[in-house]
C-alpha cells in the first residue's frame, strides 16, 4: 500500500498547500481536495472523498431485493428516480419480469422530470460558483414546482421510492398531468430567460471557455459519460444508442458540446449541454403525456423476490451519467453482491489529471461543470 | 395590472408599534440630513464665529483656547460624517437586500420593522453580543487593530467628499489628490488582516485583494484627471462648482472622453470597493470570505460597514466628479449669494436650498448605488488574471487616451466655447436614446417571460 | 458483433487463457487468465472490428465458499457499440492482479475502489491508495467475512436502540417523580353494610366499584 506523497512544499517560492473542503460553500457536497498551488495557479488537485460513503453496497446485500429500492434513492439523491430505475430494470432482468407499457411511461415521464430538476441545481450551483447568485434562486425556483409535481405523484420530494420491481408504485392522480403541461409551458420560457440571464453573458463565458478541456479520447479513455462524455463532442446517449424503457417511441435531440465559447470540451460545452437537455426533457414529457396508454402499473411480482443464481447489468442514462447496476444472485432472497457504478465517481477520478495548470477560480469551475455530488462518489 | 395590497401591517398589529415603525422609518433619514445640513456647514469657522456671536452672543476672538475650539468643531464635524456614513451603510445593507431579493422573486427582509427596515440595527446589534474571537495562532494586536486601518481609510477620505453645497467637512485645496492617496489605506489594512489571521485562505484573498485595489487605483487616478483637467482645480467643492446644474453642464456631457473617463472611474471604483464582479478577494463560493474569514462578532460588522459605506463613496466620487454633484438645475452662485442675505449668518432660505442641493446630491449618488447593486445581483466574478489584463492591456490605455484627448480638447474649448454646448447636447441626446433603447428592449424581456407580471403585492 | 463472436476472436488470439463463455443465464461473461489481463485487454483495445474503448466497469465478487475473489471488467465499445464482460479469479489468500490503467485510464479510480473495499492488490497502479475509507483503516469491508471492529479512534460505532434509550429515560423519570410525590394511600375499607334492610325494601342499588387506578 502506498501513502500519498506530496511534493516537499518549497519555502522560497509561494507554494502552499491548501484544503479545499471538507466545508465548503462550492464544493458540490461533503468533498476535499488537496489543493497544491503555486500561487493562484494550482501544481495538482488531489480528490479526497469519503466523507459520504454509506456502504451502500453492503447493504445491498443484507436487505431483500425489494427492500433495496429506498437505499438506491440515496445513492444519487439529487436524482433519485434514475437510481430507483436502474436497480428496478436490473432485478426485473434476472427475474424476467417484463414491465407493462403505462409503467414504462410513468417511469419516463418522473425520471425526465427528476433530469430537469438535478440540472437545475448544477446549472444554479455552477452559476454561484462563477460568482452570480441570481441565476440560482431563479433555477430553484423552477425546481420547486418540480418538486411540488413529483410529491403529487409519489409523496415525497427529494427521495422518491417511486418505482418498483416491475412497475411503479402509484399511478397519476386526477389533474395530474395538466398540471405538468402547465408547469413544462412555463419552463419552456424559463430556459430561454435562463439563457439571456446567464449563458451569454461574457464574462460567465470567458469564465468557462477554454478553462478544463477535456478531450474526446480523455473523455472516453477516462470513463466519463452523461453530458460530461457529450461535452466533450462523444454524441452518445444511453436513451437513443441502446434504449430502454418507453425510450424508443419518443423523439428527442441530444446536444453534443461544439466549442460554443472556446474550446470543444471544455467548462462551458459541459454546461451548455446541460442546458439543452433540460429542454429535450421537457420535450419528451410532453410526447409521454400524450401517448400515455392504458394498462397496469406494475406487473405480477412475486412477493418474495428470489431470482435463480446469476448476475445482470443494466445501464441507464442518468442525470449525471451513466448509471449501471450489477447483481450478482446466488439463487437467495438476498443479493449476493449489488454495485452501482456511478458517472461522478469517474469524473472524480479525472479532476487530478486535468487540474495541473489551472487556476484555483478554475478548479471551481471544473468541479462544478463536471457536476460530481458526494453521494454518487462516495455511495 | 398592477396589484397595490400590501402586506404591511399584518391585521391585528398594535397600532403603536406600526406607528413606531413607520415613524422611524422616516426619522432616520430625516434626522441624517439635518444633521448634515444644520451640523457640517456650522463648524466652518465664518458660520462658527456668526453662529456663536449672533446667536449665542459671545465672541470667540476672546476665549482662551479659540483654536482648541475650532479643533473640537472640526472633530465634531468629523465623527457626523462618519455617523453619516454609518447609518448609510446600514440603510444600503437593507436596501441592497431588499433590491436584491426583488430582482430573484423573493422578498428580502420584511420583519423587523415597515418592510424590514430596521434589520440592519437588529444584525448590528446581533454583531455586537458576538464572541470575540481571535484564532489562536493569529498576531493578536494586529489582528485586532486591521479592521481600524479599513475603517480610516474610509473615514479620511468621506471628510473631503461634499454632499451639499456647504456641506463638506475639509474642503481642501487638493482634495481629490488626497482622496486618491488615503484610499490605498484600505489596502494596508486589508493585507494587516489577511496575514494576521494565520490562515491561508485569508491570505490568498488579502493578496488578491491588495493586487486588485493597487492596480485599479492607475486607470481611476488617469479618469479623474480628466475633471481635473476640466476644471482646473483639484478641490472637490471647485469641481462642483465648475459644474451647473442642468445635464449639459455637467462633465459627463460636456467632453466625449469625459463619457469614457466616467465609465473607466466606475469599473475602477467597482475594484477598490471590491463589488461583484471584481469581488474575488472576498469571493464567497472559492474563499469563504477571504481575507476576514476568521473574523467574528464587531470587527465583522466593521468590515461589512466600510464596504456599504463605501458604496456611497463610489456614487458620491462619482457624482461630484462627472454628474454635476449637487448643482441645483437652474440655481446659479448669484442666487446662492442672494438667498444667503447680507448678514453673516445666512438666512433660512439658504438652508432650505441646502437642503434641496443635498437632495440633488443624494438622488445622483442612490442613482449610481442602485446601479452597483444590480450590477452585484446580475453578473458573475471575473478571474484574476482577467482583471488584471482588463485593468492594464484595456483601462490604462484607455484612460492615458481620454486624458490627452482632454487636453487638447481644453484649448479647443477656450478659443470656442460653444463647441463644448454643442457636444453636450449631442451627447445627452444620445444618452437619452440609448437609455430609451434600453427600456424597450426590457420591456420586450420581461413579456417573452409568459409567466411574469410586474407583481408588487408582497412588498 | 456479438458478445459470442467476439469471444470467439478472442479465443483465436489468446486461445488457452480464455475460458468459455458462461452461459446466458442473464448476462454472459468469459473468465481469463490473471496473468494475461494485460495483454488481453491491450488487444480488445487495439482489434481492428473489436476496438473496446471504454471500461465501463471494475469491480469484485467475494466468494468465500470457492475460495477465490472475482474481478469483473465490463467493456464496452462506442465505435462498434458491443461489449463483453470478462473476469479474473484470484487466489483469496493473497488476491493480486495486474492493473490495467495503462489500457484504460478509468480503471485508476475504479481499481483504487476495488483495493479499498476488497483489498485486491493491483501491481503496476501508479497511486495504490484507498480512495473512500480514511486511510488507515484496517480491513476491507465488502469481503463476506469483515467483522466491524467497533469503532475508529474512539469513535464507538454501537449505540443503545434509542427507542429504547429514551424508554428507560421515561421510566427513570417516573420513578423520580413517584418518589418526589408519593401517591396517597388508598382509603381504608368500607365498613361492613348495616343489619338486613326490612323486609319488602327493595336494596339499594349498588354503584359499581370504581375502576382500579392505573
Amino acid at each position: 500500500m502506498s501513502k500519498l506523497v506530496l511534493r516537499r512544499v518549497d519555502r522560497n517560492n509561494e507554494e502552499m498547500l491548501i484544503n479545499f473542503g471538507p466545508q465548503h460553500p462550492s464544493t458540490h457536497g461533503v468533498l476535499n481536495f488537496l489543493v497544491e498551488t503555486d500561487g493562484e495557479v494550482m501544481r495538482r488537485a488531489i480528490p479526497d472523498i469519503g466523507y459520504l460513503h454509506r456502504s451502500l453496497e453492503k447493504i445491498g446485500e443484507m436487505v431483500g431485493y425489494p427492500g433495496y429500492m429506498p437505499y438506491t434513492d440515496r445513492i444519487d439523491y439529487l436524482a433519485a428516480m434514475f437510481a430507483n430505475e436502474g436497480y428496478a430494470i436490473a432485478v426485473e432482468k434476472l427475474i424476467k419480469v417484463e414491465v407493462p407499457k403505462r409503467a414504462q411511461y410513468l417511469r419516463a415521464i418522473s425520471c425526465e422530470l427528476n433530469r430537469i430538476a438535478s440540472h437545475l441545481v448544477s446549472v444554479g450551483t455552477m452559476a454561484t460558483d462563477i460568482g452570480a447568485v441570481t441565476p440560482l434562486v431563479y433555477a430553484l425556483r423552477e425546481r420547486e414546482l418540480i418538486n411540488d409535481l413529483l410529491e403529487a405523484l409519489c409523496g415525497a420530494r427529494l427521495t422518491y421510492n417511486y418505482h418498483r420491481i416491475g412497475g411503479v408504485a402509484f399511478d397519476m392522480p386526477a389533474g395530474w398531468q395538466e398540471k405538468v403541461i402547465a408547469y413544462l409551458d412555463r419552463f419552456d420560457s424559463s430556459v430561454q430567460e435562463w439563457d439571456r440571464l446567464i449563458t451569454f453573458n461574457e464574462i460567465y463565458k470567458k469564465r468557462l471557455g477554454g478553462v478544463a478541456v477535456v478531450s474526446r479520447e480523455q473523455a472516453i479513455d477516462y470513463g466519463l459519460s452523461g453530458p460530461n462524455l457529450r461535452g466533450s463532442g462523444v454524441d452518445w446517449d444511453l436513451r437513443r444508442d441502446a434504449p430502454y424503457g418507453a425510450y424508443p417511441d419518443f423523439q428527442f435531440d441530444i446536444p453534443v458540446g461544439r466549442g460554443w465559447a472556446g474550446k470543444v470540451g471544455d467548462c462551458f460545452d459541459r454546461y451548455y449541454v446541460r442546458v439543452q437537455e433540460m429542454a429535450q426533457s421537457s420535450r419528451i414529457v410532453r410526447q409521454a403525456l400524450e401517448k400515455m396508454p392504458e394498462g397496469e402499473i406494475t406487473a405480477k411480482v412475486p412477493r418474495k423476490v428470489k431470482p435463480e443464481a446469476g448476475e445482470v447489468q443494466s445501464r441507464i442514462e442518468s442525470a449525471r451519467g451513466e448509471m449501471a447496476y450489477y447483481l450478482v444472485s446466488d439463487g437467495t432472497e438476498r443479493a449476493y453482491r449489488v454495485r452501482a457504478r456511478t458517472g461522478s465517481y469517474m469524473a472524480m477520478g479525472i479532476i487530478e489529471d486535468i487540474s495541473p495548470g489551472l487556476m484555483v477560480a478554475d478548479l471551481v469551475a471544473l468541479i462544478a461543470s463536471l457536476d460530481v455530488v458526494a453521494p454518487e462518489t462516495d455511495r | 395590472m398592477t396589484q397595490f395590497s400590501f402586506a404591511f401591517p399584518k391585521p391585528g398589529t398594535k397600532k403603536l408599534i406600526v406607528g413606531a415603525s413607520l415613524g422611524a422609518v422616516l426619522a432616520i433619514p430625516a434626522l441624517l440630513a439635518s444633521l448634515l445640513v444644520f451640523v457640517i456647514p456650522m463648524v466652518h469657522k465664518p458660520l462658527f464665529d456668526a453662529f456663536i456671536r449672533e446667536k449665542l452672543g459671545h465672541d470667540p476672538a476672546t476665549w482662551i483656547g479659540t483654536q482648541w475650539t475650532y479643533a473640537l468643531a472640526f472633530f465634531v464635524a468629523g465623527i457626523v460624517m462618519f455617523t453619516f456614513a454609518a447609518i448609510t451603510g446600514g440603510i444600503f445593507s437593507w436596501y441592497e437586500r431588499r433590491v436584491a431579493a426583488r430582482m430573484q422573486s423573493r422578498i428580502g427582509p420584511n420583519r423587523v420593522g415597515a418592510g424590514g427596515f430596521l434589520q440592519w440595527i437588529a444584525d448590528a446589534v446581533k454583531l455586537l453580543f458576538k464572541e470575540d474571537l481571535v484564532p489562536g495562532e493569529a498576531d493578536a494586536l494586529i489582528f485586532r487593530a486591521a479592521p481600524y486601518f479599513v475603517v480610516a481609510g474610509m473615514t479620511l477620505v468621506l471628510v473631503a467628499l461634499p454632499a451639499g453645497q456647504a456641506i463638506v467637512v475639509a474642503d481642501l485645496d487638493v482634495g481629490i489628490f488626497y482622496i486618491l492617496a488615503v484610499t490605498s489605506f484600505i489596502v494596508v489594512g486589508i493585507i494587516l488582516s489577511g496575514w494576521s489571521s494565520n490562515s491561508k485562505w485569508s491570505l490568498f484573498g488579502a493578496i488578491r485583494a491588495t493586487a486588485q485595489i493597487i492596480s485599479y487605483e492607475i486607470p481611476a487616478g488617469l479618469a479623474i484627471m480628466v475633471p481635473v483637467l476640466m476644471a482646473g482645480t483639484l478641490s472637490t467643492q471647485g469641481l462642483i462648482k465648475a459644474q451647473g446644474g442642468w445635464p449639459w453642464e455637467w462633465f459627463f456631457f460636456r467632453n466625449p472622453a469625459a463619457a469614457v473617463a466616467f465609465f473607466i472611474l466606475f469599473i475602477s471604483q467597482l475594484a477598490e470597493g471590491n463589488r461583484t464582479p471584481f469581488d474575488l478577494a472576498e469571493a464567497e463560493s472559492e474563499l469563504v470570505a477571504g481575507y476576514f474569514s476568521e473574523y467574528s462578532g464587531f470587527r465583522f460588522a466593521l468590515y461589512f460597514l466600510v464596504e456599504w459605506a463605501n458604496l456611497w463613496i463610489i456614487g458620491a466620487f462619482a457624482t461630484t466628479l462627472f454628474l454635476g454633484g449637487w448643482q441645483i438645475p437652474g440655481v446659479t452662485t448669484q442666487t446662492w449669494a442672494a438667498v444667503r442675505g447680507s448678514g453673516s449668518f445666512p438666512a433660512w432660505g439658504w438652508w432650505a436650498l441646502q437642503f434641496v442641493s443635498l437632495g440633488v446630491f443624494a438622488l445622483k449618488t442612490l442613482f449610481l448605488v442602485n446601479v452597483v447593486i444590480w450590477i452585484r445581483w446580475t453578473l458573475p466574478r471575473i478571474r484574476i488574471d482577467q482583471m488584471m489584463t482588463l485593468c492594464w492591456k484595456y483601462l490604462v490605455p484607455a484612460g492615458f487616451a481620454a486624458m490627452l484627448f482632454t487636453l487638447l480638447w481644453q484649448m479647443v474649448a477656450t478659443w470656442v466655447p460653444v463647441v463644448e454646448r454643442v457636444t453636450a447636447l449631442l451627447v445627452l441626446a444620445a444618452t437619452v436614446y440609448v437609455t430609451w433603447r434600453f427600456l424597450v428592449q426590457t420591456r420586450k424581456n420581461v413579456s417573452l417571460i409568459a409567466h411574469e407580471r410586474v407583481d408588487l403585492t408582497n412588498w | 458483433m456479438t458478445t459470442i463472436e467476439i469471444h470467439q476472436k478472442l479465443q483465436e488470439a489468446f486461445g488457452d487463457a480464455v475460458g468459455p463463455l458462461g452461459e446466458p443465464k442473464v448476462d454472459a461473461f468469459a473468465v481469463v487468465k490473471g496473468d494475461r489481463i494485460v495483454e488481453i485487454c491491450a488487444w480488445l483495445k487495439k482489434a481492428p472490428g473489436i476496438e473496446i474503448d471504454f471500461l465501463q466497469d471494475l469491480t469484485a465478487v467475494d466468494w468465500p465458499k470457492r475460495n477465490v475473489i472475482e474481478v469483473v471488467y465490463h467493456l464496452f465499445s462506442f465505435p462498434h457499440r458491443h461489449g463483453i464482460v470478462l473476469k479474473v479469479e484470484t487466489d483469496r489468500a493473497n488476491p493480486v492482479v495486474h492493473t490495467v490503467e495503462g489500457v484504460w485510464k478509468a480503471a485508476n479510480w475504479l481499481e483504487r475502489e476495488v483495493y479499498d473495499l476488497f483489498g485486491v492488490t493491483f501491481t503496476g497502479h501508479p497511486d495504490l491508495r484507498r480512495v473512500m475509507l480514511p486511510d488507515d483503516w484496517v480491513g476491507h469491508p465488502l469481503r463476506k467475512d469483515y467483522q466491524e471492529a467497533g469503532g475508529f479512534h474512539g469513535i464507538p460505532n454501537l449505540r443503545e436502540n434509542p427507542l429504547v434509550e429514551l424508554r428507560r429515560l421515561d421510566l427513570v423519570r417516573i420513578a423520580e417523580h413517584l418518589k418526589a410525590n408519593p401517591p396517597p394511600p388508598p382509603p381504608p375499607p368500607a365498613p361492613p353494610p348495616a343489619a338486613a334492610p326490612a323486609a319488602g325494601t327493595p336494596p339499594a342499588p349498588s354503584t359499581p366499584p370504581a375502576a382500579p387506578q392505573a
